[in-house]
């Protein structure tokens, strides 16, 4: 049976709360919001439309953070890391073995699922920390292995990668569509975004399915889950792999895009980016994550574009006050504090009251 | 032979470090079952203060410091009032992640006070070294091991002897049980942040004597004290200090004859050799030297 009320669907059952879309209305919805999104590079110009495209990429990674952290209640400081292998995995496969566009992508991505399913058993074998002392130790161990693995990943001189982004007649970087051929960066815009929704509505789906409700359930009470028959182990380490194979493919879309990567794109604050993605736009939500990523990515931009009028800034080429680097670190370390304390579920949850309020316009209750 | 005297004392003195370090951990985590990954950025306002004081401000290096391990203590206390105490309660992975944003934080905030150049901490010892066993030391080392030495058995003594020590032990084993006895677990928290904070100052201090200093990078060396709590078991402050010494020598043995001997391993090598350990301490004996098997109820 459903309910309606003042568009307000009340659930009556638990399949209700399963399902992928609410209502027609939301569905709708959705569609209309994807389609003047697709409008969007047309609009905002070439600087912005680059700036939604690491915001896509980043809502990838996020994504596989979320699935971890935000569902299954593990935190892991190795998300740079994985990032590094897929993008070092995108040169190899790519530029090393030729293999063609989809397979370099699928392939970066099972190489970091693979690496993941390698350490997550004695990072997950214990309850509690242990996971988030071990992904860190793997951040320095990455870091390392980027910076002397010469003969792959060029040092610290970095490398050059040529992974392109073509299948069949269509080519990313020189779309062509009746009428009119697409800049490179508007391309990119496409494909970087229908991964992301590729990938949003895979991993909404996967909380939606039996594993997806065990992992909830890890999170919630993990001695409750494994008493109802949740192996904690084997999902813990489940949801890693994903995790980590979300996060390869978006440093493999990464180096396709730059097409140039360094040992030092992977560093600890790339992981700090992306825990302070979750936790900004909110910890166990799909959306949340992608609405992180697209805030926090253009956030930077904007202070930089600001700056001048930011007198604790310091201008290029010395004066006093901190580098634009170091206040975007301390503000990303307030942003995760300040949301953690505020408003522990994230800018989907202001989107929502603000949601409710209308709805029950104009009584406030 | 010398050579090897040498790089013991070194290794030793690296792990007092270290010990020093995964100590400030160990009191967060028995009280308030938080890993704290700040522990780095407050290692380097330790140093910074003492700068501050010391350098600055021109008080005798024998004030400057226990100065600034009162205000790191300060520091501490205050994070754990503003911070941490509404969040008790709030699951594992939240707590981590806000010990996370505070490294940044902190490290930043350095920055924004003191910039982003080496600066020393005016310590007396320099880089003046002495005889022992017919090899030359550095002071500094002899000085790190000793006053961790002292820093250690005043921490024991602490908990084993005082009201306090035991009141944080039993809070620790049982907050309700303590509470019953009117032990505030608030006032513990709170004691074990200003303690950890003060560790970490101490820790901060030894590792930029010398003409090594202190700039905001140094929080970096704070991380690899997480190996050493690995090593020697999440919970036991023992655990904690032989495992810092241990790593400590490991660090300072592979740098001395490991990375000449494969440099194909890469210039830094010692530097991810803890993270190496710890991995293998979790494949072989998961929960460190010392550290209790788990036990879980509901």
């Amino acid at each position: 049976m459903r309910l309606t009320l003042r568009n307000t669907r009340i659930t009556t059952e638990y399949g209700h709360d399963l399902v992928l879309w609410r209502s027609r209305l939301a569905q709708f919805a959705a569609f209309v919001v994807v389609l003047a999104f697709a409008a969007a590079p047309f609009a905002i110009g070439n600087y912005w439309t680059t700036v939604l495209i690491y915001a896509g990429i980043a809502s990838v990674g996020t994504l596989g953070l979320n699935l971890l952290t935000g569902f299954t209640g593990q935190a892991s400081l190795g998300h740079g890391f994985f990032y590094g292998v897929g993008a070092y995995a995108a040169v190899v496969l790519s530029g090393r073995f030729a293999l063609p566009f989809p397979l370099w992508l699928i392939g970066a991505a099972m190489i970091g699922g693979f690496i993941g399913g390698l350490v997550g058993p004695f990072a997950l074998r214990l309850r509690g920390n242990y996971l988030a002392i071990v992904s860190l130790g793997l951040v320095f161990v990455g870091q390392h292995v980027f910076e002397h693995w010469t003969s792959v990943t060029g040092g610290l001189t970095g490398t050059t990668v040529r992974a392109p982004v073509v299948l069949g007649p269509l080519d990313a970087s020189a779309l062509v569509l009746p009428g009119l051929t697409l800049s490179r960066n508007q391309g990119y815009f496409y494909f970087t975004w229908l991964v992301v929704l590729v990938l949003g509505l895979a991993a909404r789906n996967i909380i939606r399915t039996r594993p997806g409700r065990a992992l909830q359930a890890i999170r919630d009470r993990d001695l409750a889950a494994e008493v109802i028959g949740v192996s904690l182990v084997q999902y813990k380490v489940g949801a890693f792999v994903i995790s980590s194979t979300f996060a390869a493919c978006a440093g493999a879309m990464y180096a396709s895009y730059t097409r140039y990567v360094s040992p030092l794109d992977f560093t600890l604050f790339l992981s700090i980016q992306f825990i302070a993605m979750m936790v900004v736009g909110g910890i166990g939500s799909v959306m949340g994550s992608i609405i992180g990523a697209v805030f926090l990515t253009a956030l930077p931009r904007l202070i930089e574009a600001g700056s001048s009028y930011l007198p604790f800034i310091a201008t290029q080429g010395g004066g006093k006050g901190i580098t634009i680097f170091s206040f975007n670190q301390a503000l990303f370390g307030l942003l995760i504090i300040g949301f953690l304390l505020f408003e522990p579920r994230g800018m989907v949850e202001i989107w929502r009251r603000l949601k409710r309020y209308f709805q029950a316009w104009p009584f406030s209750y | 032979m010398s050579d090897f005297v040498r790089f013991l004392i070194a290794g030793v003195s690296l792990g007092s470090i270290y010990a020093l370090i995964s100590l400030g951990f160990v009191v967060i985590y028995r009280a308030t079952g938080v890993v704290n990954f700040s522990q780095g950025g407050l290692v380097v306002l330790g140093a910074f203060v003492t700068h501050q004081l010391a350098v600055v401000n021109a008080i005798p290096f024998v004030f400057a410091v226990p100065l600034a391990m009162a205000i790191v203590a300060g520091v501490g206390l205050l994070l754990e009032r503003v911070v941490f105490r509404p969040m008790v309660g709030q699951p594992v992975f939240a707590m981590i992640l806000l010990t996370l944003g505070l490294v940044f934080i902190l490290e930043q905030v350095c920055a924004a006070f003191w910039g982003y150049d080496v600066v020393l901490l005016g310590d007396p010892w320099g880089v003046s070294t002495t005889e022992i066993f017919g090899t030359m030391v550095n002071v500094s080392d002899l000085w790190t091991i000793g006053s961790t030495a002292a820093a250690l058995l005043a921490f024991f003594a602490l908990f084993r002897y005082t009201t306090l020590g035991i009141a944080m032990r039993a809070g620790a084993a049982d907050p309700e049980a303590a509470l019953a006895h009117g032990i505030s677990p608030q006032a513990i928290h709170g004691i074990s942040w200003a303690i950890a904070g003060a560790v970490a100052t101490v820790a901060g201090v030894f590792l930029a004597a010398g003409p090594k200093g202190v700039d905001i990078g140094l929080g970096l060396v704070a991380f690899r004290a997480f190996p050493a709590m690995i090593l020697g078991g999440l919970e036991s402050a023992e655990g904690a200090v032989i495992g810092g010494v241990l790593i400590g020598l490991i660090e300072v043995l592979s740098a001395a004859y490991l990375v000449p001997a494969l440099p194909m391993l890469g210039a830094n090598f010692h530097v991810v050799m803890p993270y190496l350990v710890m991995v293998a301490i979790l494949v072989v004996r998961p929960h460190g030297l010392f550290g209790s098997p788990e036990v879980r109820r509901a």
